[in-house]
């Protein structure tokens, strides 16, 4: 089967490249955000079958860290994302060593506990600012040069780490590495008994899963120049969970769509207070009893049935004259 | 001090009795929160006061708990167990939002029904938390007593080693599984109307509890239905002495427990490894 996904990365690139001209770019620049988000959930859940019910924790103190670096200690742009982002991928360290003792549901469990803990943490701790988050983060030049105080320059920023962050998810996954993730997500034992160090190959999963979350944590506070509890909660944790799952969960693109419809919905719904809430709930109820593969799957699967379909026509056309 | 002594255990337990049937059910919390909302709620709009709320809305919350398996988590039962967490967290996003929007977020007050205590020399004990300990051990031993001593509670946990098996010999499973479900629903309910006049009623009550259950869980492991009573109640000491001697830890030493115990003894400490 032909692989199409370079040319659709390639248009879909295009297509934002030319989307601010329709579209608010803060719009954009939070759903490249979340989108970046949902790939690092999806890494995990689509490609190793963890699910994580915590990772707000990594993109939440991420955030923290990179808006506290660039106000308080007037760290540039570029450096304060970064620093988020490492102590996103340490936080992933001893998580991930922590939560992959335990398997399937338990795994779920014990990342949303972990999770909470760093909730509590941020919650009491005298840098986070407490219940008002850290608020007017600068937008400094980005590398000295790049005025990202226009939105329009420091999208097309955001829209550059967004596509590194997918690349590196796309070679992950099909990558020697990627295909011993999947052989351990269909069958933990049997990868074992073939000698694959399985604890190892997960934790190094968690810990870059950990670290995309941070970089799309951290260029978030400076997108919207503000690090606050929310991040941090577990309703994050789910709402990225929510992303995934309308996208499709082990989709290559199932996650940034799902982040595009989550997002827009909530935009319109805003008025609506605690209406998200509940309509979220009925989104996740119905897409677990209806449309398990999400959105991308769905389509890839009528795609696959399609194809095959013209396929065994074409073999039955052609079986008169090869059969002999 | 009573907290988690006090408060939780039927919480706890009707999750340890799902957790027998293999469903982690994320909804919990949101039972335990409309537990406490229909005590309050019999009383502001019916007039039935504490004692009456504390038989009918367990039934009530259960019987609501029985339809939803019925509809809903019955379908998913042939497929992974992340599907039955995934559904049950959007129902409980469904409930609390319904709440939330209703209600607002800050608490009612619910009165309290054995006002006054007595000074036991080194704390002082009010009668209500001593009537939450007291119902709170009655029906831990009862739930104990019944999955581990009665022959209904051997059918369940030979249904959940093989249910095909099972059916065989002429065991309605699925049906077991689905009173099973109701009565862990019933009891987390039982436990919002015991919290309702500890805490003010508040629609965000369930997710706060919810997590700390897991945890507990997780730190007791799913071996012994005994282990799991003993950690539940043994970590609300722990809890409640943290309250005491350093309260900035209080939120997080349960957490802080079961990162401790999953890298000593990953399946738990009454747990056995699978």
């Amino acid at each position: 089967m032909k692989n199409y996904d370079m040319p659709i990365f390639a248009a879909l690139i295009a297509l934002l490249i030319v989307a601010p001209l329709a579209i608010y770019p803060v719009f954009l620049m939070k759903v490249l955000c979340f989108g970046l988000f949902a790939l690092a959930f999806n890494l995990l859940i689509g490609y190793v079958g963890l699910l994580s019910f915590g990772h707000a924790m990594f993109f939440g103190f991420s955030a923290y860290i990179s808006a506290y670096t660039v106000k308080v200690w007037g760290w540039p742009t570029e450096i304060g994302i970064l620093a988020g982002t490492a102590v996103a991928a340490i936080l992933g360290l001893i998580a991930g060593a922590i939560a992959i003792r335990r398997q399937g549901i338990y795994f779920a469990m014990v990342t949303l506990a972990l999770a909470q803990m760093v909730f509590f943490f941020c919650l009491q701790a005298p840098f986070t600012g407490g219940e008002d988050g850290i608020q007017a983060v600068p937008r400094r030049p980005l590398l000295g040069f790049i005025d990202i105080t226009r939105d329009i320059n420091f999208y097309y920023v955001v829209l550059a780490i967004f596509a590194a962050g997918f690349l590196i998810i796309y070679r992950t996954i099909h990558s020697p590495f990627g295909q011993v993730l999947k052989a351990i997500r269909e069958n933990e034992p049997r990868a074992i008994s073939l000698g694959y160090h399985v604890d190892r190959y997960k934790l190094l999963a968690f810990v870059l899963s950990a670290t995309l979350a941070g970089l799309a944590g951290g260029t978030k506070a400076i997108v919207f120049q503000l690090a606050s509890l929310t991040d941090v909660t577990w309703q994050m944790s789910g709402e990225v969970v929510l992303m995934t799952l309308v996208g499709g969960m082990g989709t290559v693109f199932g996650p940034m769509v799902g982040a595009a419809v989550i997002i827009t919905m909530q935009n319109y719904l805003a008025g609506f207070g605690e209406w998200v809430l509940v309509i979220q709930g009925f989104i996740f109820v119905v897409t677990v009893l209806l449309f398990r593969r999400g959105v991308v799957g769905e389509i890839a699967a009528l795609a696959s049935r399609f194809g095959r379909r013209r396929e065994g026509s074409a073999r039955m056309a052609g079986s008169p004259a090869t059969g002999h | 001090m009573f907290e988690l002594i006090g408060v939780p255990p039927q919480a706890l337990f009707g999750q340890l009795l799902l957790g027998l049937i293999n469903i982690i059910n994320f909804a919990h919390g949101a039972q335990y929160m409309m537990g406490a909302f229909g005590a309050w709620m019999l009383l502001q709009y019916v007039g039935i006061p504490y004692w009456g709320a504390l038989l009918v809305v367990p039934v009530i919350i259960g019987a609501t708990g029985i339809i939803l398996e019925r509809l809903l988590l019955a379908r998913l039962y042939h497929l992974d167990h992340l599907y039955g967490l995934l559904l049950t967290f959007g129902l409980a996003l469904i409930f609390e939002g319904l709440f939330r929007k209703q209600y607002g977020s800050s608490g009612l007050p619910y009165a309290n029904p054995i006002p006054g205590g007595t000074n036991l020399g080194f704390m002082f004990l009010p009668w209500y938390r001593g009537w939450v300990v007291l119902i709170s051990i009655v029906v831990c031993l009862a739930t104990w007593f019944m999955i581990e001593k009665t022959k209904l509670g051997s059918y369940l946990r030979a249904a959940t080693e093989n249910p095909t098996l099972v059916r065989a010999f002429g065991i309605n499973v699925p049906r077991m599984m689905t009173l099973t479900y109701g009565f862990g629903v019933g009891l987390a309910a039982l436990a919002g109307v015991l919290a309702a006049p500890i805490y003010s009623v508040n629609p965000i009550m369930g997710s706060n509890l919810i997590i700390v259950v897991f945890a507990v869980v997780v730190i007791g492991g799913m071996g012994s239905i005994m282990g799991s009573i003993v950690t539940g109640f043994g970590l609300g000491v722990i809890e409640g002495l943290t309250k005491v001697f350093y309260p900035e830890a209080s939120n997080t030493v349960i957490f802080i427990i079961m990162a401790i115990v999953l890298m000593l003894r990953p399946a738990g400490l009454f747990g056995t490894p699978r």
